[in-house]
């Protein structure tokens, strides 16, 4: 699981079967078995005592698993276009934010007194909750993805910010200094140095973001969309269609994991085991 | 700092490196604070200089004026002369008191990070990277991440990594202080053979008065903070050293010159 990266630049994996003497070489579905059967089995705990609760309830209270399941595989719901639009807003949204924020970042740790003005300000803006922007920026952009991008943005941007000029302030000064006696570019300084040194903080602010990317979106869809799966959870609470709001729950829940699995595939790929561990 | 500005020569040849009157203070919590005073001495192209002094006197400083990385307040700094041009992008290489190896590069990475900078050709500058690892004891090492290395290795990484670029002026600070007393003394004998057949100009900070001895042409003594000039003591030992010379009775005469004036019999 986490001791990738050396494995992956071809090195011989370290061998772990020293503390099992008797097992064999296993497949790595067994490992990971191993590791996780007591998640699964919660899991699998919680949808049993779905079903069981379900049972006793009413359809348009609490739906049981199949009903759920049932909604899902219903074409007449149009899901793969809901999640296209949210999947859209949410991943445009954050990757947005991610150039936006490094670049500003960077920015501040070049000018200071850029840093010393608008930090402050960055910080007092941020204390406004970035759900109730929204009506404000379907205002400025009406109706569709535009806006709801706008709010993931917004939400997903200040935890960059702040992150990676943290990242960049915290780099050792003398191996700053190490490149400045070759009489390095800024821009070389900025690329062999000093991101490479805040990546682990860039990552942490992306991971945060990653987490709040899908509220963003989905709060926009409530109040002005067409579209999405935030639009299908609003329609179907009209309609009382319990299922259908379940399978929403289910699918933007599922756009969140993915863009959190690919910040931290991608977390693995460029931060070396050190800088994870002496984080 | 002025760099070779061909001023014209007067008639015995001009050192390389020449400093005077030398002085900087830091501000620290809004007082002053004398680092560096009144230092001045010269060093001929080809010299190995050893820096000895009291921790905190400003060895370390000294060495980062020279290095351009610090500005000092007053007096003259000067490296380069018309015989021998100095371009101070690419003839400094600087071994600094920690090895600051970039723990995401891979040992023969981050040894060629000089030449990545400078923009020297990769393929050669990969070559000549193997060279200098092996010479500084660490072939095999080269795919291995810093982490993975001891505190000796990481620094001996640090010094190949100055040689990369092939500087005309390496400038070194307390490079052995991490290394255990036999690879040390191993060390001492490598750099003093790599100095003599690459007529480069060394500057060298050490606590280790024998260090100094054995690997210099000529010490600079510098007093407790801040640091002045004591004194320079040249020395002339017969070459090739080895690790022997530290018992002859010439080399025991430098010593305790060296202790007499750091004050300390
Ligand atoms: N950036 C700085 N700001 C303020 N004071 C500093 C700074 N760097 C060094 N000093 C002070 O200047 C003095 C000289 O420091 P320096 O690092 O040059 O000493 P040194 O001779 O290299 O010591 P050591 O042998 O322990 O490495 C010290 O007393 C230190 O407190
Ligand atoms: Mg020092």
């Amino acid at each position: 699981m986490t001791f990738s990266s050396h494995q992956a630049k071809g090195k011989p994996p370290v061998d772990l079967a020293v503390d099992e003497p008797d097992s064999q070489p296993s497949p790595a579905w067994t490992s990971w078995w191993r590791a996780h059967w007591l998640a699964v089995l919660s899991h699998l705990a919680m949808v049993g005592l779905w079903s069981l609760a379900s049972t006793r309830m009413p359809k348009f209270i609490l739906p049981s698993p199949l009903d759920v399941l049932l909604a899902l595989m219903n074409p007449r719901y149009n899901w793969p276009r809901h999640m296209a639009v949210t999947a859209s807003e949410v991943f445009g949204g954050f990757a947005l934010a991610s150039i936006v924020g490094v670049s500003i970042a960077v920015i501040f740790s070049w000018w200071l007194f850029v840093s010393r003005a608008m930090m402050p300000l960055l910080v007092t803006i941020n204390m406004i909750p970035k759900v109730a922007m929204a009506p404000l920026f379907i205002v400025w952009l009406s109706y569709g993805i535009g806006p709801n991008i706008l709010i993931t943005f917004t939400i997903c941007f200040f935890p960059i910010v702040i992150n990676t000029t943290r990242g960049l302030k915290e780099v050792e000064p003398d191996l700053i200094d190490l490149v400045r006696v070759l009489r390095a570019s800024r821009g070389q300084i900025l690329t062999k140095v000093q991101l490479p040194s805040a990546l682990p903080f860039i990552f942490s602010g992306m991971r945060v973001a990653a987490v709040l990317a899908v509220a963003g979106a989905v709060v926009g869809e409530f109040i002005g969309s067409e579209r999405g799966l935030g639009y299908a959870i609003m329609s179907f609470q009209s309609t009382m269609d319990t299922p259908g709001m379940f399978v929403a729950l289910a699918l933007i829940t599922l756009v969140g994991v993915v863009l959190y699995g690919l910040v931290i595939l991608a977390e693995r790929c460029f931060v070396t085991a050190d800088s994870r561990a002496s984080k | 700092m002025n760099v070779a500005e061909a001023s014209p020569a007067p008639d015995s040849v001009q050192p390389f490196i020449h400093l005077d009157k030398v002085r900087k203070s830091y501000k620290a919590r809004g007082e002053e604070f004398l680092a560096v005073s009144d230092v001045t001495f010269d060093v001929a192209a080809g010299e190995f200089v050893a820096l000895v002094g009291p921790s905190g006197c400003g060895k370390s400083t000294l060495l980062k004026i020279l290095a351009d990385l610090h500005h000092h307040d007053s007096g003259e700094v000067r490296i380069g002369s018309p015989d021998n041009p100095f371009d101070p992008s690419r003839d400094i290489g600087m071994v600094f008191q920690q090895a600051l190896l970039l723990r995401w590069r891979t040992i023969i990475d981050n040894v060629m990070l000089p030449a990545e900078i400078l923009g020297l050709p990769i393929k050669q500058s990969r070559e000549r990277a193997r060279d200098l690892l092996a010479m500084v004891g660490l072939a095999g090492f080269e795919d291995r991440y810093p982490h993975e290395l001891s505190g000796g290795m990481q620094q001996r990484a640090s010094i190949a990594r100055a040689f990369i670029h092939d500087p005309k002026l390496i400038l070194m600070d307390e490079p052995f202080g991490a290394l255990d007393a036999l690879t040390r003394e191993r060390m001492n004998v490598e750099l003093h053979r790599i100095w003599r057949e690459s007529g480069k100009t060394i500057l060298f900070v050490t606590h280790s008065i024998s260090e100094a001895i054995f690997l210099s042409s000529q010490i600079v003594v510098l007093t407790a903070r801040p640091a002045r000039m004591a004194a320079l003591v040249p020395i002339s030992l017969p070459e090739p050293r080895t690790v022997a010379d530290k018992t002859n009775a010439e080399f025991s005469n430098y010593a305790r010159k060296v202790y007499e004036l750091l004050g300390m019999t």
